[in-house]
């Protein structure tokens, strides 16, 4: 079997990424808390600089991207509360990730129960 | 003597909590998964348990990556719930068992399983949903809950053959206990799905359905796998069957499946219900 580190299309979140991403993954913990999301969405730049997220980690929040962002260090617990703040689900972020439309990502779904 | 009144492991997707808010029980998306409920609302009618230990993981409530216990035993008087960040309804506060949630901590320590007790913890989405499924309708919970939460959010995680075996040592904590008390044990969360990375929508039909054939009568059968392969086969959420391992674990060696439920997708999810009781070998 394939190790942890090579299944495709998977980033397990080990210490290696731990370590990467805290910074963001500790902002992203933050949302949790309703005044801070609504002080994220007053200045969002404000916000990241607090949290001392680094230039990539910065960038991938601000072009709203999964996949960079778990790259970043991201771990896909946090990150869903970023997703929250910005009103996607599940399907979305599964679209994006795969490049489908949103569409096609919940008729994969469907198929695969079939 | 406490004793066990057998095991419920069900899936614990946010979306349900829309769901049941928005009462879509006979919705065409949702009435095939709704419909695997009533049985095991009946199965919990007859057998009647005051406390439910519930196996789950949290996903970034309660616990942040500064301190990450693999296995945390609740220890507090209620337990509550947040809006995650998504605006989750909150539920009204769920009773625990301080003194069952104690012996167990002392049992399980006992036994090497070095947990870690909370007597403040959060719960989330995989505590309340499957409260709010097996115990439906507002007010007041009729069941007293021990809350065991295990890591799923940041590897290493711990074994399947370890989940099972911590299952084994709670149900052997739970038989040990000195009031006469009637015990549900509950494992949330699964089975097959993948929310992060470009495999994101991975669901295993063909595993699901083997790993539930398996689970009361060879439960072993899953705890072969390492957490990778499992992760490979399932998805990296669908490493929540965990929970389902630890759970059975407590049934002790024979256990029957009395009800059971699969159903894809709910959200991106592979849907899961099973209810197992022990029986005599």
């Amino acid at each position: 079997m394939p190790g942890p580190r090579n299944i495709p299309g998977t980033t397990l979140f080990d210490g290696a990424q731990a370590i990467k991403g805290y910074a963001l993954n500790k902002m992203c913990y933050s949302f949790n808390l309703a005044a801070n999301r609504e002080e994220f969405k007053r200045d969002e730049d404000a916000y990241c600089a607090r949290y001392g997220l680094n230039a990539e980690q910065r960038e991938a929040i601000r072009r709203r991207n999964v996949l960079d962002l778990i790259a970043a260090g991201g771990n896909v617990y946090y990150l869903a509360k970023f997703a929250g703040i910005l009103g996607l689900d599940v399907q979305d972020l599964g679209a994006q990730q795969t490049g489908m439309t949103k569409e096609a990502f919940k008729a994969r779904l469907v198929a695969a129960g079939r | 003597m406490a004793r066990i009144v057998g095991a419920v492991t069900t899936s614990h997707i946010p979306a349900i909590g829309k769901a049941i808010a928005r009462n879509l029980h006979e919705d065409p998306y949702w009435k095939p998964f709704f419909d695997g409920y009533p049985p095991a609302h009946r199965w919990l009618e007859r057998v009647r348990p005051d406390v439910a230990v519930i196996f789950y993981n949290d996903h970034g409530l309660n616990f942040f990556l500064d301190k990450m216990p693999t296995f945390a035993v609740g220890a507090a008087p209620e337990y509550r719930n947040a809006d995650e960040g998504w605006g989750i309804p909150t539920l009204a506060p769920v009773p625990g068992d301080q003194r069952l949630s104690w012996h167990v901590i002392e049992k399980l320590v006992g036994e090497e399983f070095d947990v870690t007790s909370c007597q403040e913890m959060l719960v989330d989405h995989a505590f309340t949903i499957p409260m709010a499924l097996l115990w439906p309708g507002e007010g007041a919970w009729p069941v007293r809950t021990v809350p065991i939460c295990i890591n799923t959010v940041q590897h290493p995680l711990p074994s399947p053959a370890r989940c099972y075996k911590l299952g084994q040592a709670v149900g052997r904590a739970i038989e040990s206990y000195d009031e006469a008390l009637r015990v549900v044990v509950v494992g949330t969360g699964g089975l097959s799905h993948q929310l992060d990375g470009e495999r994101a929508g991975f669901i295993n039909k063909a595993f699901d359905t083997q790993f539930m054939e398996k689970l009361p009568a060879d439960p072993q059968w899953a705890t072969r796998y390492s957490v990778a392969e499992l992760i490979e086969l399932t998805g990296t959420q669908g490493i929540e069957l965990l929970m389902w391992l630890a759970a059975r674990g407590a049934l002790g060696r024979h256990a029957t499946a009395v009800h059971s439920n699969y159903h894809i997708p709910i959200s991106n999810t592979a849907a899961g219900l099973m209810v197992m009781e022990s029986r005599a070998a």
